[in-house]
């Protein structure tokens, strides 16, 4: 056991070198502050240190690696750039300076007003939408990260449980019945119901024993989509023309009726869901060893699993309610990201959530720019750049597994 | 330094660390656990033994919290174990399963920091960083904690798991067939490993098939059949011809090793003509 004594004696080596670096490093920057909140396991998870098997070459614990640091730079700097083109393409042409130094006006901080009309398309067209898009984006983007973990399975996507379905069923039928309880938020109040009712009886539906079996759950979520679709197809048949035309509009998905309104509507949901699930990160990383395990290590995974749907359900019903059915999103953009970053879900959880408000501020700009005056439906966008990535996916966990395991 | 909470104390040499005290459990309308009793000691490396389905790995469930019994009592430090807290439990037991399946590329060195969690509030970062380095040591696996966990071939990924319940320095570890899937060697070195925990003063609870390897390696047998277990005490006396012959349905001898008479158990084998 020479290699025992070696290694033990590494690792006082490191416990020496590092206990020395923690006093200087004590006082709280924010990686401590980060490392201190979001269970310690995280951090450690999501680093990849060798010196950890040898000796500390410099002080770097709790700090996230290159890679991290450069993609969500990357992104953020992506994110800001196309929020600024977003802005200012479309038929009614804004400078990107101008549309920063109305933002700076705006916020007193020196720049200009704008002449009335472009000050209004900025700011009661593009800006609302823009700020839709990215709210949804980010919804959709968590919400797939963390259905991703709580199912252990790269191919879970918020669709595959129902909420998506489930909202659609709700909106239809306002739609179709015309009841207007809620004036114009009626299709929308109706939809996030009906993404909730879904969620929750997929998961009742799916649990024997006080337990859920994935592919119980995968196969119950398919099941109610099935049921879903064939309720919108009755209520389709039982509408009128107007109507028909309105539930396709919607069921396509678009963030084109986007006003301020909406935002401010969709924004508490995102802000609770957004804010609340990187919290869920070291333990949703325990959860990739499986139920018992993660159960052995001291998570209360029943417990976990019901938090998690209740968040992807609030997240993805709150993105269905404004924006219709916008598929893929929450399949892509974590699966990339786990790609480029590793699984650990401390970057994945955020970073999916920067990643899909990327993704569909670019999309919903190509939906209204390149097929200009016309507006591509921004859900068909998705799905049309998305579905290959899924078929992708399905060979290559195939052909990882031998087959379906 | 912020101050850390105190982790539980733990149990000097001999102390009864768990216990299943008259445990029936019935599943799928068939009892698997029928009246069991067995003590689980600080400082002891137990073999549970017994042919396929005899309930030992039922039996480990229920020493590990993940299946309530029936009727009777499970107790870990004398305490019953279902008022145990998820969290709690974490840092008094540590459990191998059969398998261990990882759905996402974890390395493996994150896969044995895992193992650190229930030690968040408790541990120093240097703490954990030791306690996962040692056990990549131990178990030979430190060639291996750059990659993929996904990746790595059934032996390494059986020693990644050992070392993850390992770096998670519990009293007591419950290893549900820990050499199923190694070679001659790394067997070896995983039984040295649970021996070695035993004689630091852990309770090591082994599921294992083979019976040598058991004689060879543990303080105490229990033999489970039909539920229950009928035998336990030192290899040497719980290995005994008529009993393993009756209980495997297979005629065994029991011969003395010849230079220090360890019981090696081997099927009785015709040799060919």
């Amino acid at each position: 056991m020479t290699a025992g004594r070696n290694q033990t004696a590494d690792a006082e080596a490191t416990a020496d070198a590092l206990g020395t670096e923690d006093i200087s490093d004590t006082p709280g920057t924010e990686s401590t502050a980060i490392a201190a909140s979001t269970q310690c396991i995280a951090d450690a998870v999501s680093a990849t240190r060798p010196s950890a098997i040898g000796p500390a070459p410099h002080p770097a614990r709790r700090r996230p690696p290159t890679r991290i640091i450069i993609l969500t730079t990357g992104l953020s700097a992506a994110l800001a750039t196309l929020i600024l083109l977003a802005c200012g393409l479309g038929a009614f042409h804004i400078a990107p300076a101008d549309v920063v130094g109305s933002l700076a006006h705006r916020a007193h901080l020196g720049g200009h007003r704008l002449n009335p009309v472009a000050e209004s398309v900025l700011w009661d067209v593009r800006m609302p939408r823009v700020a839709l898009a990215v709210l949804v984006g980010a919804c959709l983007g968590c919400a797939g990260a963390l259905m991703q973990g709580v199912f252990g399975n790269p191919l879970a996507d918020p669709g595959v449980i129902g909420v998506s379905s489930g909202g659609a069923v709700g909106a239809v039928a306002v739609i179709v019945s015309g009841v207007q309880v809620l004036g114009q938020w009626t299709a929308s109040a109706a939809a996030f119901v009906g993404g909730l009712v879904t969620v929750f009886a997929v998961y009742l539906l799916s649990r024997s024993g006080g337990r859920t079996e994935v592919l119980t759950l995968v196969l119950t979520g398919i099941a109610v989509n099935a049921l879903g679709g064939a309720l919108i197809g009755v209520l389709l048949f039982l509408a009128d023309p107007v109507a028909v035309n309105e539930v396709a509009f919607w069921q396509l998905g678009s963030l084109s009726q986007a006003t301020w309104p909406q935002v401010g509507a969709v924004l508490p949901f995102a802000a609770v869901g957004l804010l609340a699930a990187p919290r869920f990160a070291g333990r949703l990383d325990l959860l990739a060893l499986g139920e018992g395990p993660a159960r052995h290590l001291g998570v209360d995974v029943e417990r976990l699993r019901l938090v998690l749907i209740t968040l992807v359900a609030v997240l993805t019903a709150a993105a269905v309610a404004v924006s219709g059915i916008i598929g893929f999103v929450g399949l892509a953009v974590p699966h990339l990201l786990r790609m480029a970053a590793g699984p650990g879900h401390r970057f994945l959880i955020p970073g999916s959530g920067l990643g899909g408000a990327v993704v569909l501020v670019a999309a919903d700009l190509a939906a209204r720019t390149v097929a200009a005056p016309a507006e591509l439906p921004l859900g068909v966008l998705t799905a049309l750049l998305g579905s290959p990535v899924f078929f992708w996916l399905l060979r290559r966990s195939r052909a990882a597994r031998g087959g379906w395991a | 330094m912020r101050r850390r909470p105190e982790p539980p104390a733990r149990r000097p040499a001999g102390a009864l660390i768990a216990e299943a005290r008259a445990v029936h459990l019935a599943r799928g309308g068939r009892t698997v656990l029928d009246g069991v009793d067995l003590g689980v000691r600080a400082g002891t490396l137990l073999a549970l033994l017994g042919p396929n389905g005899a309930g030992k790995s039922t039996l480990l469930a229920v020493l590990s919290g993940d299946l309530a019994p029936d009727s009777g009592r499970v107790l870990l430090h004398g305490r019953p174990l279902r008022d145990f807290r998820a969290p709690d439990l974490a840092l008094l037991r540590a459990m191998l399963p059969q398998s261990s399946p990882v759905s996402f590329p974890f390395s493996a060195l994150e896969v044995v920091r895992m193992g650190r969690a229930p030690w968040a509030r408790y541990a120093t970062f240097d703490e954990d960083e030791h306690a996962v380095a040692e056990a990549l040591a131990v178990t030979e696996s430190r060639h291996v904690a750059e990659r993929p966990y996904p990746a790595l071939s059934g032996g390494e990924r059986a020693r990644v798991s050992l070392a993850r319940v390992l770096a998670q320095r519990t009293q007591l570890l419950l290893l549900d067939e820990p050499t199923a899937a190694l070679d001659l060697r790394h067997q070896e070195l995983v039984l040295r490993t649970a021996r070695d925990r035993a004689a630091a003063g852990d309770a090591v609870v082994v599921v294992l098939h083979d019976l040598s390897l058991a004689a060879a390696y543990a303080d105490a047998v229990a033999l489970v059949h039909q539920g229950r277990v009928i035998a336990q005490g030192r290899p040497a006396e719980v290995l005994e011809e008529s009993m393993l012959s009756d209980v495997y349905g297979c005629p065994v001898e029991v011969l003395p090793h010849p230079t220090h008479g360890t019981p090696l158990v081997v099927p009785v084998r015709t040799p060919p003509a």
